[in-house]
């Protein structure tokens, strides 16, 4: 199985460091060129070319219906089981073109998690919901690999000491905070690369709220994050680059400090000091 | 007018328009109490008049007995194990055919204009008089299959009978799974089969067994299209297999209604009881696993 050479790759890409971002010789995780999405005849993301960079947290800001979460979706073909939609442009994880014919949708969707807006636990015990993905793509060899990689899992997502009493019980007995935890755990226990996330915490508390906020900090040591959210000081306080995003645009692209300090174009300056959307 | 003249006006259309509503609100309520007591009256009245005739004619002999042509020692043991091994096979037939085609027709058949025009017939076929299944059967199964008048020939007609209802039952069950569910499992690397498998059928089961419940109930109910297809109406014989004659329950009852003597009807009313129990039974052993399958799913 090729989950024991992960670690290996991200602790070089970690001793790489951190450059800047339009650096074009830096290391880059997702590398997407002339990226154009449509919805049957309308176009919902226009020309889009970003270079992600392994082991930091990007965030992709803008109004709703900006193309932000669309856009976030082409990044583990999430959007493929709509129909009537299609894609033209390049991305790259990797180097390797994820559109290409022949590519595995299910390998990639396994190394490029993902969690949703709205928590989508199973209706299942807290334990299956951790271990359907480990059982699915065949990734423990024992009873008690499964069971270990299911505690390492809900310790990741930090909610191991609030269920590890209670595993069999059904996950929708959890608090909304706690089912989402359990979403990051279930997509973590597969071991991606890429942790998408879809507006995690728009539905929670401000409590619960900051928990998957420091989550996401933690996790960046780990994996490559790309977050979208509709909270500005939420992506000035957990990412390193913004993306943001206007009538399916990529307007701008740039360390958050300066997209929230010092923004090279109008239109952001304008979003981010809510002045629209 | 003065400011406050206006305002105490305006203050009595909205009064008026009040009172207005809350009577329309009590109105319809009652309106539809009453439909609800013509409705239940209609059932009840019904019941009593079976009851009244046949309850007496109910006994142990009645059940396990044949075919007779003196009424008090004609039974319904023939037409009971009949249907139910009709309605055995039909489900063995129908079930995992009509099942299968929905979960086709949901999850992989996609939203081409071939697709409406396959589910616009489905709906269609589901409305058709059954006595067209029976003339179907007849000419398919009996005639040009060589089945004869058997059990399977009589399955065979009503599992064709049932095939829309159950395929449309079971396609508004898959609907009703949230796509988040859906999406949950394809964002693990699941593949399309497991997740109909693994995450989308048990949530839907509860749905797509009562569908599967109401359309066999329909099924055990149906006589025109099996007197087309020439079940018998005179039976000393219990069908001992898939080749025998047959014959079920609701012939029976016709066949005594339309004999002369009274004592006859009251056989007929006997037999619609136990038909009632039977379906009575089929539907509760429906509740009992819809309601163990959703206490699984939720642990």
């Amino acid at each position: 199985m090729s989950t024991t050479a992960r670690p290996l790759a991200s602790l070089g890409q970690l001793a790489s460091g951190r450059q800047d971002s339009t650096d074009p010789s830096g290391p880059c995780k997702i590398e997407v060129t002339g990226l154009n999405f449509f919805y049957g005849e309308k176009r919902a993301l226009q020309d889009i070319s970003i270079r992600i960079r392994p082991n930091v947290v990007t965030a992709f800001i803008g109004p709703s219906g900006c193309g932000k979460s669309t856009f976030l979706r082409t990044l583990n073909r999430m959007n493929d089981i709509i129909p009537g939609t299609h894609v033209d442009g390049q991305i790259l994880i990797d180097n390797v073109d994820i559109y290409r014919s022949g590519m595995d949708v299910v390998q990639l969707r396994r190394r490029v998690g993902m969690v949703f807006q709205k928590s989508n636990p199973f209706p299942k015990s807290i334990f299956e919901n951790i271990s359907y993905g480990l059982r699915i793509n065949g990734m423990a060899a024992s009873k008690s690999d499964l069971i270990g990689r299911v505690e390492e899992s809900l310790k990741q997502a930090a909610l191991w000491d609030e269920v590890k009493d209670r595993l069999q019980e059904s996950a929708l007995a959890l608090s909304g905070g706690q089912q989402q935890r359990l979403c990051i755990a279930r997509a973590l226990a597969v071991r991606p690369d890429i942790l998408l996330m879809d507006e995690p915490a728009s539905a929670l508390d401000p409590i619960a709220t900051q928990r998957i906020e420091e989550l996401v900090y933690d996790l960046k040591k780990t994996y490559t994050i790309v977050i979208v959210t509709h909270n500005m000081q939420q992506a000035a306080r957990v990412s390193d680059q913004t993306a943001f995003f206007w009538l399916g645009r990529l307007v701008e692209y740039d360390r958050t400090e300066k997209i929230f300090t010092a923004p090279a174009e109008k239109l952001t300056e304008d979003y981010v000091t809510g002045r629209f959307g | 007018m003065s400011d406050a003249g206006e305002i105490a006006l305006r203050g009595s259309l909205v009064t008026r328009a009040l009172t207005w509503r809350r009577v329309a609100d009590v109105g319809f309520q009652i309106l539809a109490l009453i439909v609800l007591v013509v409705a239940l009256t209609c059932l009840a009245a019904l019941i009593w008049d079976i009851v009244s005739d046949g309850v007496g004619r109910l006994s142990w002999s009645f059940v396990t007995s044949f075919s007779s042509r003196r009424a008090s020692q004609a039974g319904i043991w023939h037409a009971l194990t009949g249907s139910i091994f009709v309605i055995l096979v039909t489900a063995v037939l129908a079930v995992p055919i009509g099942v299968a085609a929905a979960i086709y027709l949901e999850e992989y058949g996609g939203r081409s204009a071939a697709a409406r025009i396959i589910e616009l017939n489905i709906t269609n076929l589901a409305a058709v008089p059954s006595i067209i299944y029976g003339l179907l059967g007849l000419g398919l199964f009996v005639r040009m299959m060589g089945l004869g008048r058997s059990v399977l020939a009589g399955a065979s007609t009503l599992a064709l009978l049932v095939l829309p209802v159950i395929i449309l039952s079971t396609r508004e069950a898959l609907r009703a799974v949230p796509g988040s569910l859906r999406e949950g499992s394809y964002a693990l690397g699941a593949t399309k089969w497991q997740t109909i498998w693994h995450q989308v059928l048990p949530v839907a089961a509860p749905g797509i067994l009562t569908g599967l419940i109401l359309a066999l109930s329909r099924a055990i109910g149906e006589t025109a299209p099996l007197i087309t297809i020439g079940a018998v109406t005179f039976a000393t014989f219990a069908p001992d297999s898939i080749w025998s004659p047959f014959t079920v329950l609701p012939i029976q009852i016709f066949n005594w209604v339309s004999r002369p003597q009274a004592d006859f009807h009251a056989n007929a009313a006997a037999g619609i009881l136990v038909l009632v129990l039977l379906l009575l039974s089929m539907n509760a052993a429906a509740i009992w696993l819809r309601d163990r399958y959703q206490k699984k799913g939720a642990v």
